[in-house]
């Protein structure tokens, strides 16, 4: 029996055939209902802005792994394209195409790139670009369209306020629980329609993507926190069930805050950074300056995280 | 609900291609390669020389320490030589080579197929008659069972687990043994259980072998103090430890023994070779081992002496198929890939797998993206991507801090990888180090 062409090496010999792409394809997919209802709502704006984000956020990927990594770019692993969508989503729908270009930018090229690309970096990119335009451009990062049925209009859309600066400035005006479920609201792109974002949650969660604590945790964190508070004065302070359907919360917790990247790796880990994440963003919205405080809270709890990783170890078999 | 093991695990496609295919003796060959050092301790000291004449059963080489087995012959002819042979750690080592002439048995040995069930010998004499035999673990790890059957003083046996899991995908030299032997491994329990003095038995069984499990569950009728426990199929529950969770809900301590919970744990293959010991004199010199994979045209399971070389089995099954790429000694998960298809069956050697050119590549390697799958499937708790870190940094005091040696490698990290990471390359590499460092600074 001649062969000496065998390969020769360590266990194990057969792999799961999970890859990288899966999983950011897996994302992708679970963003989908969120992408339809920010579609129905906001119609050629949102079409407009999704596409230059994402595509913007390929290209500089593209260009900055090609030419300045200098090598085999990683274009179609996904990860790249959930940035630019997940960018989209904090985004108004009348956002003029070169504003979106400099928040693309800011996420792929200071976000992730500068780190060591996919794997490396400290902060979830979507979120620093976000945070780069809504420092850079507080204006027209805060003015959105009011939701139509497909319309037709970008830049010249009417513009109307939010949930969360509603219960700031006109209370009375806060839209009802029906209508933040579905997304018929103001706001940015991907946070309206809590349905649309809990569909996606359970398409993860059956896929094996995520893990349910993050996003548990966080928003039990909120709902107790801002339940309190309501509690102690409910007119000053909405009700907690208002904070969760509004704002950036539901997206932040399910797909922003659960970034494999930027989240710890344990269990316990990841309770701790979803509890912090959530009272930063209740403290944030309910006595800081900005009406939302979920980008800043999870970028806060990002830079926490290789902490937490060295602290938080795994229940070792046999311990205590 | 059924039991497992209570941290991690996974549930890799169980591909048990030869599954109910009966077990066939494979036809002796014309010469047998017995390696001196078919288990973990000392190799055996050979006590035959070049030129004489041995029958199948004859002891050729004397257990060379505490921790070390008799090795016996396979077949009956003359000893060619006593030389260096390839084994399946891709190292050369001392073995003694046999020509075989005809197929001439010891006396001593009953042949007999008669079944015999009771056994009055005392607890040592029933050691003694297992160390005899050579007997060592058959589930792979191959650890003399006369040493884990001697508890070490202070320390006091509750419980004989047998491990009849069979977690690794593709093997089923196992599952068909306890097909097939069912009342002899029963009588090999309980002469196990008489030999550590102990009451209770549990036989964990994985849920994939329904068949056995009914089996079992009729046989154990007839005896007291017996359990038949099906277990949910999670991979690594054949570890050691795994196996005393899953059966007892009990983590045996970083660096114990598994007799400091009470557990006595020995496979199913073993008990079987206890019985031919004790109740026929036959010392171990034949194994069932399964061969399998995809490109295999018949997955068989055969009954094998021990040096019989694996082309042999190959060629029985019918010949290597057209793109191999990997030839392993052992499961697809723990198995050792084979430089050579002449490396001869030892009394480890559980199965052959052949997997094709497409199936033994390896993927390109990407960035850690911190998922932490490994975390969450490591079966000991450990945190994967950390220990590779820290192994490729040789940051070895912190690898050791986070208990690397604890690995059991049984490879769920890297087969779980979604960038393809060889985690356990590099665990294996650092524990390796740091196990040298312990043992430096003890001495």
């Amino acid at each position: 029996m001649e062969n000496n062409n065998l390969y020769v090496s360590p266990s194990p010999h057969i792999h799961s055939g999970d890859s990288i792409s899966k999983n950011m394809y897996g994302v992708l997919i679970a963003l989908i209902p969120a992408l339809l209802v920010s579609l129905y709502y906001f119609g050629l704006g949102a079409l407009i802005v999704t596409i230059t984000s994402v595509v913007a956020c390929l290209l500089f990927e593209f260009l900055i792994q090609k030419f300045l990594f200098k090598k085999e770019p990683t274009l179609w692993d996904g990860s790249a394209a959930i940035t630019g969508l997940l960018l989209a989503f904090n985004l108004p729908s009348n956002l003029p195409v070169w504003i979106i270009l400099i928040g693309a930018m800011a996420a792929i090229g200071i976000g992730k790139m500068s780190f060591g690309g996919l794997g490396n970096n400290i902060f979830n990119p979507a979120l620093v670009g976000r945070v780069f335009l809504l420092i850079s451009f507080p204006a027209q990062m805060t003015t959105w369209p009011v939701p139509g049925k497909f319309p037709m209009t970008y830049l010249d859309g009417e513009t109307g306020a939010t949930v969360l600066s509603l219960i700031q400035w006109s209370p009375k005006d806060v839209p009802s629980y029906t209508q933040m479920l579905t997304g018929d609201m103001g706001g940015s792109l991907g946070e309206v329609g809590a349905i649309a974002l809990l569909l996606g949650l359970v398409y993860m969660l059956y896929k094996k993507i995520i893990t349910w604590h993050i996003p548990v945790y966080l928003i039990g964190t909120v709902a107790v926190f801002t339940g309190i508070m309501h509690g102690i004065n409910p007119a000053k302070f909405a009700d907690p069930l208002t904070h969760i359907l509004s704002g950036g919360l539901l997206l932040g917790a399910i797909f922003m805050a659960t970034d494999y990247v930027t989240s710890p790796l344990t269990k316990n880990g990841m309770i701790i950074y979803a509890v912090g994440i959530g009272i930063l963003t209740s403290v944030i919205r309910l006595f800081g300056a900005y009406p939302e405080g979920m980008s800043f809270a999870i970028l806060i709890m990002n830079a926490f995280t290789p902490l937490i990783n060295s602290y938080v170890k795994p229940k070792h078999f046999g311990g205590k | 609900m059924l039991r497992t093991f209570r941290i991690g695990g996974i549930h890799p496609p169980e591909n048990k291609l030869s599954a109910g295919k009966k077990i066939t003796p494979l036809e002796l060959p014309k010469q047998v390669i017995i390696p001196l050092g078919q288990h973990i301790g000392a190799p055996a000291q050979a006590v035959v020389k070049k030129g004489d004449i041995v029958k199948v059963g004859t002891l050729l080489a004397k257990a060379g320490g505490f921790v070390s087995a008799n090795i016996h012959s396979s077949v009956s002819g003359k000893v060619n030589k006593i030389d260096a042979a390839l084994d399946a750690s891709g190292y050369k080592k001392p073995a003694i080579y046999i020509d075989v002439e005809g197929d001439e048995w010891e006396d001593t040995i009953d042949r007999g197929t008669t079944y015999i069930k009771e056994c009055n010998l005392p607890p040592a004499e029933i050691i003694t008659k297992i160390a005899d035999a050579g007997i060592v673990g058959l589930g792979g790890a191959t650890f003399p069972t006369q040493v884990k059957l001697s508890p070490p003083p202070g320390s006091k046996a509750e419980l004989l687990i047998i491990n009849a899991v069979e977690c690794e995908p593709y093997l089923t030299s196992d599952h068909s043994l306890m097909l097939e032997k069912g009342k002899e491994i029963m009588t090999g329990v309980t002469i196990l259980m008489k030999a550590i003095q102990v009451t209770k038995a549990v036989i964990g069984i994985e849920n994939n072998k329904p068949d056995a499990i009914r089996h079992f569950q009729e046989l154990a009728k007839e005896y007291t103090g017996i359990e038949i426990m099906p277990l949910k199929v999670q991979y690594p529950q054949g570890g050691e430890k795994q196996l005393i969770d899953a059966v007892m809900r009990r983590q045996v301590k970083s660096g114990a023994l598994p007799i400091s919970e009470g557990a006595v744990v020995q496979n199913v293959g073993t008990a079987y070779a206890v019985y031919e010991a004790v109740q026929k004199n036959k010392p171990l010199l034949e194994r069932v081992v399964t061969i399998t994979g995809k490109g295999v045209t018949n997955p068989s399971n055969f009954l094998v002496r021990i040096g019989t070389p694996i082309s042999a089995l190959i060629e029985a099954a019918g010949g290597i198929p057209e793109n191999t790429g990997k030839i392993i000694g052992g499961g697809p998960m723990m198995g050792k890939a084979l430089i050579s298809p002449e490396v001869p069956v030892t009394k480890g050697s559980s199965g052959v797998l052949i997997l094709s050119k497409e199936e033994a590549k390896r993927k390109p390697i990407y960035d850690c993206i911190r998922c932490s799958k490994c975390v969450n499937i490591c079966p000991m708790g450990l945190n994967p991507t950390f220990l590779m870190t820290l192994t490729e940094f040789s940051n070895l005091e912190a690898a050791e801090k986070n208990n690397i040696v604890d690995c059991i490698e049984c490879g769920s990290c890297s087969y779980t990888c979604p960038a393809n990471r060889p985690l356990l390359d590099h665990i294996r590499l650092g524990k390796g180090k740091v196990m040298s460092i312990i043992r430096a600074r003890k001495s």
